[in-house]
């Protein structure tokens, strides 16, 4: 790679340890997708964790004197607040959690903790250069923005935030952009939650760029979220294309970039609950809570729980994770109030996959996210994977058929 | 007589020697338990088998940078992580991974190596002069 003199200053140490630790990680990153130089970019979102080798890596770089030159959004770890006030989470995780809180701040971080940067809290524009990482923000901010960003994980979206650049690979050039494997959706797609079952087949799609077709024609931002998040969790994907729908398909020869795709694949009905199937815990029984908000929800899907729990009571626990603003706006309008007079609770800034659900351990939950269930399996807390309505049902009767 | 050295392209540097444990699925660190490296994803090709020392080779990477950064800190802070990785299909999540934690990577081996390997092989991964050896 070709360095200007600015980076070059940066991977030599002129702007500080930090910054060429940072530095030095990227070039061997462009080095090995044989980058011819490094670009800046304008935003990044950092996936942050509250992990240990999350939290070891910002500390490393802070402790280096590392500051963000494009100030980050980042994930959420868990309400601090919230879930000491209440005894929910041991002390050292507490302390985990306060500390990560400290090194993204102390690294000048926006503390968003919310992992849907790209319907609110970081928004890109069309052909904007950018670092996100996060598996429902890559292929939203590239396929719904037409934004441009490779697949970052947090630690590099963190060492973009750093020096301000990314190597110029992969996404970031219109050739690598086109979709080369076509896939027919023979499904029937009405819910957003259909959305997430889709992306679950990411080992039947394969490696690539898929180009959806047999979609309708409007695709809610919750479904584009859905399959986003569900592909990266099933493979690896930074892009897709939907026929007709997404900025860079409006043909298929546009979205193929004239090329014939290299594979073609059909999804139909057997295949979704096939997948299902493998994914989800059978039905058929009690559950002990409900868990919504992987990635986190959004005002629209709070009023739709509202409006089917006013009044009611809920049996099971149900915990709604959403971002600091969607909670802000549920308690002004009034629905965090109805909601938790159900006995459910909207909660922000928090993950499933994080050491404040500890009282779930071993216990059986649903929800309509496969990303929900399948991470958490660490962590002893399973699921059966339903619809939103159903998931809304087993916690108004605590059984699910 | 079989070809036994193989190019190869450098993706995180560094030089390793041990046994080959081939997988045909994607690898994701987070389901593999730390303190033996035995994967634990249901229905994965090398469920119930052990990474710990060995040379990995397999596809590509799944599953968020998360949980393959914590999956790979994990098992290095247990040292049951794989010593060296070969793979097919480089993405930035896994090999930032493999970068940050400073295990050795490659990734286009000549064709030909996996036509000629079998897991239980002992082979060096030398990244940084881009060779691949079946010993």
């Amino acid at each position: 790679m070709i360095l200007t003199q600015e980076q070059q200053d940066m991977l030599d140490g002129k702007y500080g340890e930090g910054t060429a630790i940072a530095m030095k990680i990227q070039v061997a990153i462009g080095e090995s997708f044989d980058a011819k130089r490094m670009v800046p970019i304008t935003r990044a979102h950092v996936a942050l964790s509250n992990q240990e080798a999350d939290l070891w890596f910002a500390e490393k770089l802070l402790n280096a004197g590392a500051k963000c030159r494009v100030a980050p959004t980042v994930n959420p770890g868990f309400c601090h607040s919230y879930f000491t006030e209440r005894d929910m989470v041991a002390p050292e995780f507490a302390d985990l959690m306060q500390r990560t809180h400290d090194a993204y701040k102390g690294l000048g971080a926006v503390l968003s903790y919310n992992c849907t940067p790209y319907i609110d809290t970081n928004v890109p524009q069309y052909g904007e250069v950018i670092a996100f990482s996060e598996s429902s923000a890559t292929p939203y901010v590239n396929s719904v923005w037409g934004a441009r960003s490779n697949r970052e994980g947090a630690n590099s979206a963190l060492c973009a935030a750093i020096t301000g650049f990314v190597p110029e690979y992969g996404l970031l050039f219109d050739e690598n952009r086109h979709g080369d494997i076509l896939v027919e959706v023979q499904a029937d797609m009405k819910t957003d939650y259909d959305y997430h079952i889709l992306g679950m087949l990411g080992k039947k799609i394969g490696n690539g760029i898929p180009v959806f077709t047999g979609l309708p024609k409007h695709i809610s931002k919750e479904a584009h979220r859905n399959l986003g998040a569900q592909l990266n969790t099933s493979g690896a994907y930074a892009m897709y294309h939907i026929l007709g729908v997404t900025p860079e398909a409006p043909t298929l020869e546009v979205a193929f970039g004239g090329k014939e795709p290299k594979r073609k694949v059909v999804i139909t009905n057997e295949d979704m609950e096939a997948i299902l199937k493998e994914i989800s815990l059978e039905g058929n029984r009690e559950i002990d809570f409900a868990m919504f908000g992987c990635p986190h929800f959004t005002l629209e899907e709070v009023r739709f729980i509202a409006e089917r729990v006013e009044g009611k009571k809920l049996k099971k626990e149900m915990w709604i994770l959403t971002s600091s603003h969607v909670k802000e706006m549920a308690v002004r309008m009034g629905l965090d109030e109805i909601i938790s007079e159900a006995g459910g609770q909207i909660v922000p800034d928090t993950c499933p996959d994080q050491p404040c659900w500890r009282h779930l351990n071993g216990k059986i939950g649903i929800t309509e996210s496969p990303k929900c269930a399948y991470y958490p399996q660490r962590r002893g807390i399973h699921f059966v994977i339903r619809d939103l309505e159903t998931c809304i049902n087993a916690a108004l009767t605590g059984e699910v058929k | 007589m079989e070809k036994r050295v193989f190019k190869c392209h450098k993706i995180s540097e560094g030089v390793a020697e041990a046994e080959v444990l081939i997988s045909k699925d994607d690898i994701m660190f987070y389901l593999i338990d730390p303190e033996t490296g035995t994967v634990i994803e249901p229905a994965h090709d090398l469920e119930g088998k052990s990474m710990a020392q060995k040379i990995l080779v397999f596809p590509s990477g799944k599953g968020s940078s998360v949980v393959q950064a914590d999956g790979l800190y994990q098992l290095m802070q247990k040292g049951n992580a794989p010593k060296a990785m070969i793979i097919q299909h480089p993405e930035t999540v896994l090999v930032s991974s493999a970068i940050i934690m400073e295990i050795p990577m490659v990734d286009k081996v000549d064709p030909e190596f996996y036509e000629v390997v079998k897991s239980g092989d002992r082979v060096r991964v030398d990244a940084d002069n881009g060779v691949v050896e079946i010993l």
